[in-house]
């Protein structure tokens, strides 16, 4: 049976093999959907909203949805990109992204995706939440004021029993996440530098690692995210 | 205590899944869970403490810090501040001696403020350990409390009155009214027990059943109102070692309390409607998912449950059905509204926090354990077996022609007759006002926080706006004279509550700041939208409402609202509604405080922003300019 | 033509935005053809001596003065443009935000480890002084802004095309390389 199916976005025709979602086909093709909380071998969960697409006039996000057959998609259009500014100006506010602070700054996914859409100043109010800093753990320090809630950390770091070293807090407008106050007292070297590493923002923060790269040599001072995927 | 938790985790087979009645039987146990409880658990059920933590977190009723011997969760509805709730909460503080959020010196009382506990027809209400007490006046506290504290118990307390109906049932025993006040197919007396599953069932083909309901038209009563035929088509053709029927008895929208009643007086009915269910999807598992505050009829449920079976209407060869094999639990949830939308329902059921699933796929594709699910309202259930007793063209009698059959009303807020009133679907705004006896009414709320609040006033300058092509509250806005609206799926789609306001009532700073509060307190948190945008719209409102408020402030109100409608789950997609559908309809109550005057104002208070460090420093507040 | 305007301040922050603005090197021979300096710390004129037409903001608002200052730049100028993180999003005074002012006073004059001659425990409270806000305030919730410019510093680039852009009324341009926050 032929598995290929043939969709568009913003009327560019898409082919590509069943069973991928709608990112992943686009990214197959040379379009980039922004993404923040999708991350590569993990499971999709449509936290951060920024993929947000249009079919049939209805949102959807593009990283949990699988192509199928004939979809219209809108995703570059005004509607869609102010939504997805919007979002990243929600997350600049509700959190304290002191970016010139920030061992992060230049490889963060949140400050490029800042850049790409140009953002200039927020239009929401600034919250300057007070999350507090946990740095109970020999290796990580997690700097809760700057943590998006992503999950990528949730559902990437694992012990070898499949534990999770991190996990979401509380609900709604309190909502945190943490690192296990057991688990994090000996988190082994290697994980906890990919903790960083997956980490979007600078939320996770591998001890007495500062700022090594120069700026200018940075993940995103050049080149502007996506633009790897783009024809 | 560490053999205890042991015991409590061996009797739910170490199984992670069944975290929310592990935690249950700790709180039961103790009152709540400590570090040490929970380093137990991590231990036995192999997950990292961070991981039971994530679910003792999500929901209300779990708590890591030891309770008093009474705790009193007062309901913090719009219905509850309306009724006088803040004479009723003084009481407490002052019969208690202790203030909300807090516990009495002695440990004897705690106080503490709980989202709407479906009581709104006789509220202020509020549950102590598990029992609730109804229509509370300062009088009734003083003597309830002093009750308590001269040894009583709290069913002693309760049991000087009992409510109506099925509710002074010796199995139940509570002092909740049912306050019915018009039946029509569900609600009325004619309903022979078990009649459907034990006769009917059996001339029936599977097939069969999903035609009748096909044909009935009948629509999930739940708030969604997606076609039940269809759903438990799918349902049908989805193949799965198991496949499982949830009664989805969440009621946690503000306003609703039609389940309750349903659960109370016809408790056989809805069990009855889940084995048709079964038999119609092929279904082998049953769950009903009761949200905590209901717990006060969980052993009365549980007796229905056991004569079923008794009488071989649950379990082996349903009714003499050969294979037909089915049987239902009791699920209670722990305190959180957004457990009521079907996936985070399925989660709180594997033991997890209660957040949503994305879609695709749905429940009936891969639900609870991934098994092929289908969640039903209690009263979509229920209706099912009127629909197989009387045949699918009875039912198309009653209603309109996009919205069929009968609607079960939560009505509450304003009125004289606050209660139960089951109505054709096609029933308008005004004649809801006028069955409940509301006089003097200024806007009507339809569907909860989550819908939409009713003007008035025309809204006919509205049909052609940018706005009219996003904003839609739940279903359409029509433009004609609000109040002769129909309630029906294509006009004013409604899971059945309705609160009624007076004019005396203010709608932004009582109704609209209630609304969303609600909003800030139950998201789930997971998308950044619905975690964030709701606090800061209230923030705006508030702005607004402070007096600081211009022009701009209301689009910006507006335009935010439209970023909120990408949200994951209908929660976060109507967490705006409050304040857009307040806009839509009574924009001048938001015109009357901006000022015209200037484009710009802050909220920024010189004096107030020095007052901290000069006090610190030993320094007078005087400005030499201007 | 009739040279625009400009004055500049530096409120809470700590001059890095006007060092990027002299970054802009030779260009400034151009600049000075195109605009004139009215209150600035680059000419040193320290009060306004007429309308301006774009006041550019270096630094949030974390005392009385910088209010003050803040508010007679709305008065005076028709374009108030905030340069930088600082004056955008209060930058790094703002990472006081949120905990208490007596804690920072008694960080900074009493128990801090940098505090080694203040055995009177004194604390700054002249009546010239200006007085700590309890906050540091992003310029914009002070008073209106019409432009922002962000960067810590901003890039002499960006500097340089948007005051060409304000100046000749020409739409601004914004490469990716030089809108960065740090
Ligand atoms: C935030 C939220 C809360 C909900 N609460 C309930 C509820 O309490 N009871 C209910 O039956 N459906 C509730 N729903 C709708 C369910 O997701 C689901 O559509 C319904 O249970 C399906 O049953 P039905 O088709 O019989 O209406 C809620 C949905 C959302 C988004
Ligand atoms: S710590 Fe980082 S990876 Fe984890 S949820 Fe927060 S932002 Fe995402
Ligand atoms: S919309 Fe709100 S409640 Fe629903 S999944 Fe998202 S955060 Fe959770």
């Amino acid at each position: 049976m032929d598995q290929t199916i043939k969709f568009t976005i913003d009327g560019t025709i898409v082919t590509t093999q069943k069973g991928l979602t709608i990112v992943e086909a686009a990214k197959d093709n040379g379009i980039y959907i922004p993404t923040l909380c999708n991350f590569e071998g993990a499971k999709p969960k449509g936290c951060c909203r920024m993929c947000t697409i249009k079919i049939n006039s209805r949102y959807m996000t593009a990283c949990t949805t699988p192509a199928a057959d004939g979809m219209e998609i809108e995703s570059n259009t005004e509607e869609i990109t102010d939504i997805r500014k919007s979002i990243i100006e929600l997350l600049f506010v509700s959190g304290n992204h002191f970016c010139p602070a920030c061992e992060k700054s230049g490889n963060c996914e949140l400050q490029a995706l800042a850049y790409k859409y140009q953002m200039l100043v927020p239009r929401f109010p600034f919250i300057f939440p007070q999350k507090g800093i946990d740095a109970s753990s020999p290796r990580l320090m997690k700097e809760q004021n700057r943590c998006i809630a992503c999950k990528r950390c949730i559902k990437t770091i694992k012990d070898e029993e499949g534990r999770n070293y991190f996990a979401y807090k509380n609900r709604g407008y309190a909502l945190e996440v943490i690192l296990d106050p057991e688990l994090g007292k000996d988190i082994p070297e290697d994980l906890a530098k990919l903790a960083m590493e997956n980490c979007p923002v600078g939320s996770i923060i591998y001890k007495e690692k500062g700022f090594d790269e120069p700026i200018g040599s940075r993940k995103f001072d050049k080149t502007p995210i996506g633009s790897e995927i783009e024809v | 205590m560490k053999d205890k938790i042991l015991e409590i985790t061996s009797k739910y087979g170490d199984d992670r899944g069944r975290l929310m009645d592990i935690l249950i039987d700790i709180h039961d146990l103790k009152g709540y869970v400590d570090d040490a409880n929970i380093e137990v658990l991590s231990e036995k059920l192999g997950i990292s403490i961070a991981e039971v933590n994530e679910t003792v977190s999500f929901y209300h009723f779990f708590t890591k810090t030891p309770k008093a011997e009474f705790n009193i969760y007062l309901n913090d509805s719009i219905t509850s501040n309306l009724r006088g709730r803040t004479r009723v909460k003084e009481a407490f503080e002052l019969a208690c001696d202790a203030t909300f959020e807090g516990k009495s010196e002695d440990g004897m009382f705690g106080l503490y403020n709980t989202s709407c506990i479906g009581m709104n027809d006789q509220d202020p209400a509020a549950i102590i350990n598990d029992v609730v007490f109804t229509n509370l006046t300062p009088y009734r506290v003083k003597q309830l409390i002093k009750a308590l504290k001269d040894g009583k118990s709290l069913q002693e307390a309760t049991y000087e009155s009992t409510g109506d109906g099925k509710n002074s049932d010796p199995d139940l025993k509570s002092m909740v009214f049912n306050n019915i006040r018009k039946g029509m197919m569900l609600l009325n007396k004619d309903y022979e027990r078990f009649e459907v599953v034990g006769k009917i069932l059996a001339e029936n083909s599977p097939e069969d059943i999903i035609k009748t309901v096909e044909d009935s038209n009948l629509r999930g009563r739940g708030g969604a109102g997606f076609p039940t035929g269809l759903k438990w088509r799918f349902g049908r053709r989805v193949e799965g070692e198991h496949k499982i029927i949830i009664c989805n008895a969440d009621e946690g929208e503000p306003g609703t309390f039609k389940d309750r009643v349903m659960l109370t007086e016809f408790p056989d009915l809805v069990f009855e409607g889940m084995v048709i269910a079964a038999y119609a999807t092929g279904a082998d598992i049953g769950l009903l998912y009761l949200r905590f505050e209901y717990r006060y009829m969980y052993n009365y449920l549980s007796l229905v449950l056991e004569e079923m079976r008794e009488k071989g209407y649950l379990g082996k060869n349903i009714a003499g059905i050969m294979d037909f094999n089915f049987d239902i639990r009791i699920q209670l949830g722990a305190g959180a509204y957004v457990c009521g939308e079907e996936s985070a329902l399925i989660e709180s059921l594997e033991g997890k926090r209660g957040e949503p699933r994305d879609k695709p796929p749905f429940p009936v594709e891969k639900g609870y354990m991934n098994f092929p699910t289908i969640v039903n309202n209690v009263e979509t259930l229920a209706s099912t077996v009127k629909i197989l007793k009387h045949g699918a063209d009875w039912f198309n009698t009653f209603g309109t022609k996009d919205s069929l059959g009968t609607k079960l009303l939560s009505v509450s807020g304003d009125c004289r007759f606050p209660g139960i009133y089951e109505v054709e679907w096609g029933t308008s705004i005004r004649e809801v006002i006028e069955m409940a006896g509301a006089e003097d009414v200024q806007a009507v709320q339809v569907g909860g926080p989550s819908g939409v609040l009713v003007s008035v006033k025309d809204v006919d300058h509205l049909g052609g706006t940018e706005l009219m092509k996003w904003y839609k509250p739940s279903g359409m806005m029509v433009a004609q004279k609000t109040y002769d609206r129909k309630l029906s799926y294509s006009d004013l789609p409604t899971g059945g509550s309705i609160i009624i306001f007076n004019n005396k009532r203010d709608l932004l700073k009582e109704v609209v700041m209630n609304f969303m509060d609600f909003f800030i307190e139950e998201s789930c948190g997971s998308c950044s939208t619905c975690r964030n945008l709701p606090y800061i719209m209230k923030q705006k409102l508030q702005k607004i409402l402070d007096g600081h408020g211009v022009r701009q402030d209301i689009d910006d109100l507006l335009s935010w609202g439209k970023v909120i409608k990408v949200s994951r789950c209908g929660l976060g997609q109507t967490a705006a509604n409050p304040i857009l559908s307040s806009i839509l309809n009574f924009r001048h109550l938001y015109e009357e405080y901006v000022q015209a005057m200037t484009d710009y104002d802050n909220t920024f208070d010189l004096e107030k922003s020095v007052e901290a460090a000069n006090k610190f420093v030993g320094r007078k507040t005087v400005f030499h300019h201007s | 033509m009739n040279k625009k305007v400009i004055a500049t301040t530096s409120l809470a922050g700590c001059f890095g935005c006007h060092m990027s603005f002299l970054d802009i090197d030779e260009r400034i021979l151009d600049l000075v053809e195109l605009v004139e300096f009215n209150k600035s710390p680059i000419d040193d004129i320290k009060v306004f001596t007429k309308r301006v037409d774009i006041g550019i903001i270096e630094g949030g608002c974390c005392n009385t003065e910088n209010i003050e200052v803040l508010k007679s730049f709305r008065e005076n100028c028709d374009v108030l443009v905030s340069l930088g993180e600082c004056a955008i999003m209060g930058g790094l005074p703002a990472l006081r935000n949120g905990i208490p002012i007596e804690e920072c006073l008694r960080e900074a004059y009493l128990d801090g480890p940098t505090v080694s001659e203040n055995k009177e425990g004194i604390l700054p409270n002249d009546e010239e002084l200006p007085m700590l806000l309890d906050n540091v305030y992003p310029c914009h919730e002070i008073v209106k802004i019409d432009y922002f410019l962000p960067g810590c510093a901003p890039r002499a680039d960006l500097i340089w095309d948007a005051l060409v852009a304000l100046v000749t009324g020409d739409e601004m341009n914004l490469p990716y390389e030089v809108v960065k926050f740090d």
